[in-house]
């Protein structure tokens, strides 16, 4: 997956105002709200121009951390990579939110060796060194893409909207299992750990094989990087921002995005 | 002479019953339906502020016991709204307040005076949410006063049949 994401998130920085003709990705849960002393829930992963609707590839989940109310990490069990989606289980044993994410950062070049145009893709860590002897016109961004979402055995908690201060995240006001449909809903978007502000915000609801109408949405971030989304009806939505911020001198570019599954009840 | 009895009746009646001391009843239908697999539903019988905002659960009837479906709470919150509103936030069981599921007919639930002693006076709603497996959900919300004799009725649809609620005194 960081492999396809890297280059469908080439593809779109390449083509930046076309971004949203990139294929989506998508992790998105088979139930969010749960009672119970335990409970399973199950997760279907993939990239494609519908949302939720498995048709294009799977998701690699070399990412993925699935965070308790305690904040210990859970395992995924049962996972299995199809042919247009990866899937994977989680047993919730205690009380409140979890957040499932699929998270990646690194650095994405490209450059010229002997005339020939390549790629290179890896950790911050090994950037400039891992690039060949003879480089040249190298071009490199800071790349951060966060797909998640979160499920609540019981009454919801807090703990897990933690932010890292990496690349674009959301912190809710509304909290992501008590969503109701004709409700408002608040959410902020964070870049490097600061409001996120003038960002468009896609609001996309699953199922669109049984409609013509897309019916997507978009919303814009505050100055406080918060937007709010009244959700028109019950059902799986797909919430997305990226935000690309241009390099200056020994800074280098960055590129990150952020997509969410959130489900609204009737 | 006759008459001294019924005076010091009425006398220790209101003794015992202060102003505030009215009970509260709610009576709730549940339909019999003719389908080929019948479940008892799953009902929640709250009180609502007028926001909307629950004020106490009443009752919540569910599966008290674990079979190889799984256990009677992990379906409790397909009772969506009560869910939401509170009953995420309960501990179950709750005495006085859960129950087994309930047979279809009508179900009366009546609260003692003395279990809703801090219960402002004022308006509010009896909900009753009933979500029942390979079936439906439906609420019905019934206004009543709390302070005054009053009673109120409601109806629903499909999962429930009609639901009473009276005031004494």
């Amino acid at each position: 997956m960081k492999k396809t994401i890297a280059l469908l998130t080439l593809a779109a920085a390449l083509a930046a105002p076309m971004a949203a003709q990139a294929h989506r990705a998508w992790l998105a849960p088979t139930a969010t709200t749960l009672s119970g002393t335990d409970a399973w829930v199950g997760f279907d992963a993939g990239m494609s121009n519908q949302v939720f609707n498995p048709d294009h590839a799977a998701m690699r989940l070399n990412g993925l951390a699935i965070t308790a109310p305690d904040g210990s990490a859970v395992q995924p069990e049962n996972a299995m990579q199809g042919r247009y989606r990866s899937t994977f289980d989680a047993h919730l044993t205690q009380n409140g939110t979890y957040k499932i994410a699929n998270v990646s950062a690194g650095i994405m070049a490209s450059y010229k060796l002997n005339g020939e145009q390549k790629r290179w893709r890896g950790a911050a860590a090994e950037y400039p060194a891992a690039l060949p002897q003879g480089a040249t016109d190298v071009q490199a961004t800071r790349t951060a893409s966060r797909i998640e979402t979160f499920v609540t055995l019981n009454n919801p908690t807090d703990t897990v909207f933690k932010t890292t201060g990496e690349g674009l995240e959301m912190v809710p006001v509304t909290h992501p299992n008590d969503l109701v449909a004709g409700e408002p809903a608040t959410f902020k978007l964070m870049n490097n750990g600061q409001p996120a502000s003038g960002l468009e915000v896609t609001v996309a609801r699953g199922g669109l094989r049984y409609r013509d109408n897309p019916e997507e949405s978009t919303v814009m971030t505050g100055a406080d990087g918060a937007f709010t989304v009244t959700w028109p009806e019950a059902g799986m939505y797909w919430l997305n921002a990226s935000v690309r911020t241009e390099g200056q001198g020994e800074t280098l570019g960055s590129n990150a995005s952020y997509v969410a599954a959130m489900e609204v009840l009737p | 002479m006759r008459l001294l009895p019924i005076v010091i009746t009425t006398v220790g009646l209101a003794a015992a019953a202060p102003a505030m001391a009215a009970d509260l009843t709610v009576s709730v239908e549940i339909p019999r339906l003719n389908t080929a697999s019948y479940h008892r539903p799953y009902v929640a019988v709250w009180i609502e502020k007028p926001d909307q905002s629950a004020e106490r659960t009443l009752a919540i009837w569910y599966q008290q016991t674990r079979n190889n479906e799984g256990d009677g709470k992990d379906w409790l919150k397909d009772l969506r709204t009560w869910w939401r509103k509170g009953g995420r936030a309960m501990s179950l069981p709750a005495d006085g307040v859960s129950g087994a599921t309930r047979a279809p007919g009508r179900q009366t639930i009546t609260v003692p005076a003395a279990r809703l002693r801090n219960l402002q006076p004022g308006q509010y709603n009896i909900v009753v949410e009933a979500a029942r497996e390979l079936g439906g959900r439906e609420v019905v919300r019934v206004p009543f006063r709390w302070g005054a004799a009053n009673t109120g009725a409601g109806t629903g649809s499909t999962e429930l049949g009609a639901v009473r609620v009276a005031v004494s005194r």
